[in-house]
């Protein structure tokens, strides 16, 4: 009897076998479930239960035994968000987001129908729109210059006018590094090689240093719109490269089946191998615009305040705030709201990925 | 009708020239150079006038003039009276030594945590994935931030240091006991390196031989090791020792004597190691994966042990799909490390691109030259990584 009862895995079953194996497989649970309880013990300390969660300044948390110093967060959310942008004129930012969202939400589901009319609007009608709601200067709303822009509306315009900029440079210096005509090759290989062989705080430097003088003596140019030409250059060539690989990928037959059909290299490229070669490499891209979302941190270095540098500031240079553990607060709001944007890119990615495989699948 | 139809067939053919790709792609070039030479021009001659309005200098000269600032980490000798083109060295060597550390750390971390996400462990596993996500998802700005603000200016002052063993750290970095050696036998030490150095490769080889012919073994690796370490330190014990310690001594304010390491290149050695080791686990991960899994059955059945299976068979098969994109990680740290000049590390940028820049105003000269730089590592990497990688290629008939 005993022999034909099967024996069905239990949790123990399964803790032993993917957790106490070995010897030393057992050490090294151990050891790290108690760095975990170290971790979230200290962590959640700091978070919640030392934390100080009112006050008018820095004093309440100036205390030695004090966690986070959440009042520094909540008094200069707004700071945080927008930067200087005039309270008066808070409630453009938050509308420009509105119609952001109301083009990304449905075109990022896959069930909502009209793609063709969302991608317009986001890449026509949305760009210009926002421009003139937050930059102002016509009549109703007053014009608010870009030297008051910052925090996270600042980081969120660099990206997303970095990310549309890059897009298209980057397909064509793809096309112009595989093309075959020599002059366009070289030069698409000169500029991507020299880009990517430079560090991205030298390109912003060149910008805004040196812009200046290649231009005419009477032409100036808004610091802002310096570093978004900086990181859209430097993140076009990096796009390129990714580009590239799945042009590459496109088998040659697609080419040839192309050429046969008589289609010219503009319908060729746009009707036959770019759509196929771009969903090759989705995760490709989204990767390049993580990198630049992040990258997006480093127009600090000169002088404008996104996210992270309008938290630095406020750490570094308000005496009102001053306590042991307001830098600690400040970089962990910065890194979860950081963290939050590119982990959600990342999964969305993922998702996509997926659903476009499932059509090779079959 | 017969007339008008050839007539215009031929209008179209005598506009055939215009639908020739040849042709088009003529067009297309002149037009591109003459856009490029064009626009040098009007760089060039806009340049130049601005130059001129300005009253900026411009030329290679500013090189020489005396740099009249102080440079806090220096691998050679520097004192603010030497010149700029010195600065230029310190800056550049700064740099160097903290993109090698950084290199080699996160490899050696990056190899840990993308064998970490592979294990077995199942704990083990989900903190390697934890630690990669959440790693490479924040800004590497912002951990250089939390390393040099939140973790290392919050140390004690001096007074107050934290000693471990022979180490004490502080506010002002880490204070460590210094080998200085008496007299003149560095070069010594020098040529029983470059020995020990020859003998290992002497030793590798025939030890490779010999298994090739005979299918013994040798341990040539560890053999060698103890060849590099071992000649150097056996020159040192027949000479007698000559080798004073120097430990730091807390003085008035500060420590004194012995090696210090500056927190702001601890800041910057560690968010470089922390952040690329992410990625490098990445890499890691999907090469391994990459290796067929009959690869690691069939080594198993030829009676492989797991660590053989591991440095014999998957290994040395995943490097081929590893190393490209390494060399991209190793390339992306060197020039990450150029994000010094936000916490105060005398890298290259920060001392070129910033302190002399602003002293001199030769915006064009300054940033040309840094760069030019910043492209000759990523040269001279890359070359030094295809060639390691042509090495590992798989040889096919």
């Amino acid at each position: 009897m005993a022999i034909r009862q099967r024996h069905r895995a239990t949790a123990a079953d399964w803790i032993r076998a993917n957790l106490f194996s070995t010897r030393g497989n057992a050490a090294l649970t151990l050891v790290s479930l108690a760095a975990i309880a170290l971790v979230l013990w200290k962590g959640l300390d700091w978070a919640l239960f030392s934390a100080v969660f009112g006050g008018r300044d820095g004093s309440a948390c100036n205390k030695p035994e004090a966690g986070a110093c959440w009042p520094f967060i909540t008094h200069k959310l707004g700071l945080f968000m927008c930067g200087r942008y005039p309270l008066p004129e808070r409630w453009r930012v938050d509308l420009t987001y509105m119609l952001a969202l109301a083009g990304l939400v449905p075109l990022m589901l896959p069930r909502v129908p009209g793609k063709l009319w969302l991608s317009l609007y986001l890449i026509v009608a949305f760009p210009i729109l926002g421009f003139v709601l937050v930059r102002g200067g016509v009549p109703g709303l007053p014009g608010v210059p870009t030297e008051l822009w910052g925090g996270l509306f600042l980081t969120l315009v660099v990206a997303s006018v970095g990310i549309a900029a890059s897009f298209p440079i980057g397909i064509l210096l793809a096309l112009g590094r595989r093309s075959q005509l020599p002059i366009v090759r070289w030069a698409s290989i000169g500029f991507i090689e020299f880009v990517r062989g430079v560090p991205l705080v030298t390109v912003l430097f060149m910008s805004s240093v040196m812009l200046p003088l290649f231009l005419p003596p009477d032409v100036t140019f808004d610091k802002l719109l310096r570093a978004l030409i900086g990181v859209a250059l430097f993140s076009g060539a990096y796009l390129a490269e990714v580009i590239r690989g799945g042009l590459q990928a496109i088998p040659r037959g697609q080419y040839e089946a192309a050429d046969a059909l008589g289609l010219s290299y503009a319908q060729k490229m746009g009707f036959i191998v770019l759509p196929q070669a771009l969903k090759l490499v989705i995760p490709g891209i989204v990767n390049s615009f993580i990198s630049l979302f992040k990258d997006t941190s480093l127009v600090l270095i000169i002088g404008l305040f996104d996210l992270l540098g309008i938290v630095q500031q406020s750490i570094s240079s308000d005496a009102k705030w001053f306590s042991p553990q307001t830098a600690a607060t400040g970089y962990v709001f910065a890194g979860a709201v950081f963290w939050l944007f590119c982990f959600g890119m990342s999964r969305y990615s993922a998702f996509l990925e997926r659903r476009l495989a499932a059509g090779d699948r079959r | 009708m017969t007339l008008k139809l050839a007539k215009s067939v031929q209008a179209v053919r005598s506009l055939d020239w215009l639908y020739d790709p040849k042709t088009r792609g003529l067009i297309l070039q002149v037009v591109l150079l003459l856009a490029l030479v064009i626009l040098g021009y009007e760089i060039v001659t806009n340049t130049a006038e601005n130059l001129r309005k300005q009253n900026l200098a411009s030329g290679f000269g500013f090189l020489g003039k005396t740099a009249s600032f102080d440079i806090s980490q220096t691998l050679v000798e520097y004192r603010s009276t030497m010149s700029y083109g010195r600065a230029f060295v310190v800056g550049l060597l700064n740099t160097l030594l903290v993109s090698a550390l950084g290199i080699v750390l996160a490899t050696f971390l990056g190899f840990a945590v993308g064998l970490g996400r592979l294990s077995h462990n199942w704990i083990v596993a989900r903190l390697s994935t934890a630690y990669v996500e959440i790693v490479r998802n924040v800004p590497l700005l912002l951990q250089l931030f939390v390393w040099y603000v939140g973790v290392l200016r919050a140390m004690p002052m001096p007074q107050q240091s934290l000693a471990l063993g022979p180490a004490h750290v502080d506010v002002r970095g880490v204070h460590l006991p210094r080998f200085v050696l008496e007299g003149d036998v560095g070069w010594i030490l020098v040529v029983a390196l470059l020995c020990g150095l020859a003998w290992a490769l002497v030793l590798a080889r025939w030890a490779r031989r010999r298994q090739i012919a005979t299918g013994e073994t040798f341990p040539a690796a560890a053999a060698g090791l103890a060849l590099i370490a071992g000649l150097p330190l056996l020159a040192l014990l027949l000479l007698g020792l000559p080798v004073n310690i120097d430990y730091p001594q807390l003085g008035l304010y500060n420590f004194e004597g012995g090696l210090t390491i500056e927190p702001e290149f601890l800041a910057l050695l560690a968010g470089l190691t922390f952040y690329t080791a992410a990625f490098i686990a990445e890499i890691v991960r999907s090469g391994i994966e990459a290796v067929p899994r009959g690869q690691k059955e069939a080594a198993a059945a030829l009676g492989l042990r797991p660590w053989q299976v591991q440095r014999l068979v998957v290994i040395p098969q995943s490097l081929r799909v590893i190393i490209p994109p390494l060399t991209n990680q190793y390339l992306n740290l060197t020039k990450n490390s150029s994000l010094a000049v936000a916490i105060g590390y005398p890298d290259l940028v920060s001392v070129f691109a910033g302190t002399v820049l602003n002293q001199t105003n030769q915006a064009v000269e300054v940033i040309l030259i840094t760069m030019g730089v910043y492209l000759a590592i990523s040269l001279a990497t890359a070359l030094a990584m295809n060639w390691f990688n042509a090495r590992m290629a798989l040889v096919e008939r």
